[in-house]
């Protein structure tokens, strides 16, 4: 957990007013503007927790999750792992210090080759980072059982497997190179409900035991609150709001944050839905960039930018960080709760056979 | 009169590995101005129910059982005459199912036209009215642009004009928002909603998602591997949930309010269609399988509109 962490122990990731555009150019070549797609984005994920990176499609989240690793070159701010400076880095030496980053993807049906057989796609970043010289066949078998797959697996292709299953390839291959940072990005998206679940309770574990730093990035809510341990949630290219999973959920801030929980279908129909569509981030509002779509928007929110900061009071009361770029968020009406399931007992027994092997005693 | 009753319907696709039977004897209907939802997951049949309901299954399927439309009988025929008239649809990605090179408003207009026998300028303005009533901002701009240039939520808007604007008997919305973002699938569920009450339409929701099921259906049929596991209103199906299969589903769902221990996990894959087990379906990856569940288990009705088939339900 990230609060409990000795004092003075730098983050595992470190990222400091990253920014990223993506320039685009009419048919003669001429630069016509530019997606701002990470604009000005500063976050810390210390080790063994679990940030999770929530928004909506177009808010930059996977740009994000591609500058941290510096797969995409930033076009400003600062990059650390582990204290070292990521953007000094020499390309060799950028390719050495991968080994400590992997990146899991959406679709594993895209992210695995079809003509590599598992073996040899789990043997390959083994074999690139020379580890386990001589014993990787051992090794793969290791790291298929810690995924929930049998060893005799290895021998099959791509094809063979269902989308859980290949999810859970895709997560064993990220794993051999023993990284300390894991990037998520939209993991069990793809995937049928009950499948989804066996490979978010497979996440968890795998974060437990073997002390990852994991990044999440997700748009969905539910997943988000199963897996992780502080939220940043993003809205055109910045944060408007960072804090602990549970203060996040329970009492949010910003009024994009409240909207998104808000739309989660399940609560009964949404109390109030937000108007409009997200505005281009080719060119984004003036100031506060959810001011077109804000209830609570006024004048100042158009002229200023608010900066994401948290509340003294509260956190000299030894509370974690709860940071929200709002103008006015310590005067906006107290958030709708989410609401809650009804406790069912009967529910709760019935579900319980399918999370353990026990046998039914009904 | 319902407006939808299907009636022991049965697909089964023929494919170079073997016969496939997606869809095995399923029934239900819908009544005018209710939301029937179809849930399951991928492969479970509820596309397929979906696309012979409208006559659009492929080439390679065949379709057993009754369809009826306000009580008359679908052949394919009358499903041709129907399709785009009484009998509309609305699909997952918006950005397929519209015609890039024509306008919105021309694509809503069409409709009107072709069904409705009205004159072009009569329709257009028809068309700009409905695309009003679908809550898309500026619409006699909006009408003039074509797909490209409309966000994904405005696409959608723009589907559900095109299926509603002849006042259709019965609507099939196949995963309508699984490609939008979470605040823009909350205005269009409850756009669709609103439209149901006011014309009266008959909508079949077809998702995999268990709370948008819970927000907007009446009654639900949960279905695994092309059968009918659970039926019941909505309320009910959520409150007592009688089919493992549906209390698995219900537990693997994460919650909002608060962080589950561990997540329900349904072991196992679903079955080959191709060669399903004997028996009960489900059986090979539910907890509470018996001997008994070697063989088929019927739907019966546990409580009043409530169905089960399991062998052991009810389960306390």
């Amino acid at each position: 957990m990230s609060l409990d962490r000795p004092a003075g122990k730098v983050p595992l990731l470190e990222l400091e007013g990253l920014v990223k555009h993506f320039p685009f150019r009419d048919s003669l070549g001429r630069r016509r503007g530019a997606v701002h797609a990470v604009d000005g984005v500063t976050l810390a994920v210390p080790r063994g927790s679990v940030l999770a990176i929530v928004g909506e499609s177009g808010c930059g989240k996977s740009t994000l999750g591609r500058v941290a690793l510096r797969l995409v070159e930033p076009d400003a701010g600062s990059l650390r792992f582990d204290g070292e400076d990521l953007l000094a880095l020499r390309p060799a030496a950028l390719r050495a210090k991968r080994r400590e980053m992997q990146l899991i993807f959406q679709d594993p049906f895209a992210s695995l080759d079809p003509r590599m057989t598992v073996e040899a796609a789990i043997t390959e970043p083994l074999i690139l980072h020379r580890l386990h010289r001589g014993r990787e066949r051992a090794r793969v078998a290791e790291l298929l059982e810690r995924v929930g797959l049998r060893p005799e697996l290895a021998r099959r292709w791509p094809h063979e497997f269902s989308g859980g299953q290949r999810q859970r390839i895709a997560i064993a291959r990220a794993l051999a190179s023993e990284p300390r940072l894991v990037i998520g990005d939209e993991p069990v998206s793809a995937l049928d409900v009950s499948v989804q679940a066996q490979v978010v309770n497979l996440l968890g574990d795998l974060i437990r035991d073997l002390g990852l730093t994991f990044v999440l990035i997700s748009h969905d809510l539910g997943v988000v609150r199963q897996v992780a341990d502080r939220v940043a949630v993003m809205y055109l290219g910045r944060i408007v709001e960072e804090a602990p999973a549970e203060q996040l959920f329970l009492t949010p801030r910003h009024p994009y944050t409240r909207a998104l929980l808000a739309a989660v279908p399940g609560q009964g129909g949404a109390l109030k839905l937000l108007e409009g569509d997200i505005p281009s981030p080719v060119s984004p509002p003036s100031g506060c960039r959810f001011r077109t779509r804000c209830p609570h928007a006024q004048a100042l929110c158009a002229e200023v930018v608010p900066e994401l900061m948290g509340d003294a009071g509260r956190e000299s009361a030894g509370q974690a960080a709860h940071l929200t770029a709002c103008h006015f968020q310590d005067s906006l009406p107290p958030a709708t709760p989410i609401r809650e399931a009804a406790a069912d007992a009967r529910l709760a027994r019935l579900q319980s056979f399918f999370s353990t092997n026990r046998e039914p005693t009904a | 009169m319902n407006a939808l009753e299907v009636d022991r319907l049965s697909i089964e696709f023929r494919t170079d590995r073997g016969v496939l039977q997606a869809v095995d004897r399923i029934s239900f209907a819908v009544e005018p101005g209710r939301t029937l939802a179809i849930v399951g997951e991928s492969g479970c049949g509820k596309s397929a129910t979906a696309l012979a309901i409208l006559g659009l299954l492929a080439e390679n399927a065949g379709r057993l059982g009754d369809i009826r439309l306000a009580g008359e009988l679908l052949t394919p025929e009358a499903q041709r005459q129907a399709r785009g008239r009484e009998l509309a649809m609305i699909f997952q990605e918006p950005m397929t199912s519209l015609n890039p090179a024509f306008t919105a408003g021309e694509q809503v207009a069409e409709a009107l036209r072709l069904h409705e026998g009205l004159s072009p300028r009569d329709a257009m303005a028809r068309a700009v009215a409905m695309l009003e009533r679908v809550r898309i901002p500026e619409a006699a701009r909006r009408a003039k642009q074509y797909p490209h240039q409309l966000s994904g939520g405005m696409r959608q808007r723009v589907m559900i004009a095109i299926a509603l604007a002849c006042r259709p008997r019965l609507l099939i919305a196949d995963e309508p928002t699984t490609a939008l973002d979470v605040t823009v699938q909350a205005q269009i569920l409850a756009l669709l909603d609103e439209l149901k009450r006011e014309t009266g339409t008959a909508v079949v929701l077809i998702t995999h998602d268990l709370g948008v099921v819970q927000d907007h259906a009446d009654e639900v049929v949960v279905m695994y591997a092309g059968r009918v596991a659970e039926r019941a209103p909505a309320a009910r199906l959520f409150a007592e949930p009688q089919h493992p299969y549906t209390i698995g589903l219900l537990g693997a769902a994460p919650r909002l309010d608060s962080k589950r221990p561990r997540l329900a996990s349904i072991e196992g894959t679903v079955p080959d269609l191709r060669d399903p087990p004997p028996g009960c379906r489900f059986a090979p990856r539910c907890p509470f399988a018996i001997e008994v569940c070697a063989t088929t288990p019927p739907l019966r009705e546990i409580a009043p509109l409530h169905f089960a088939a399991c062998h052991r339900a009810p389960l306390a």
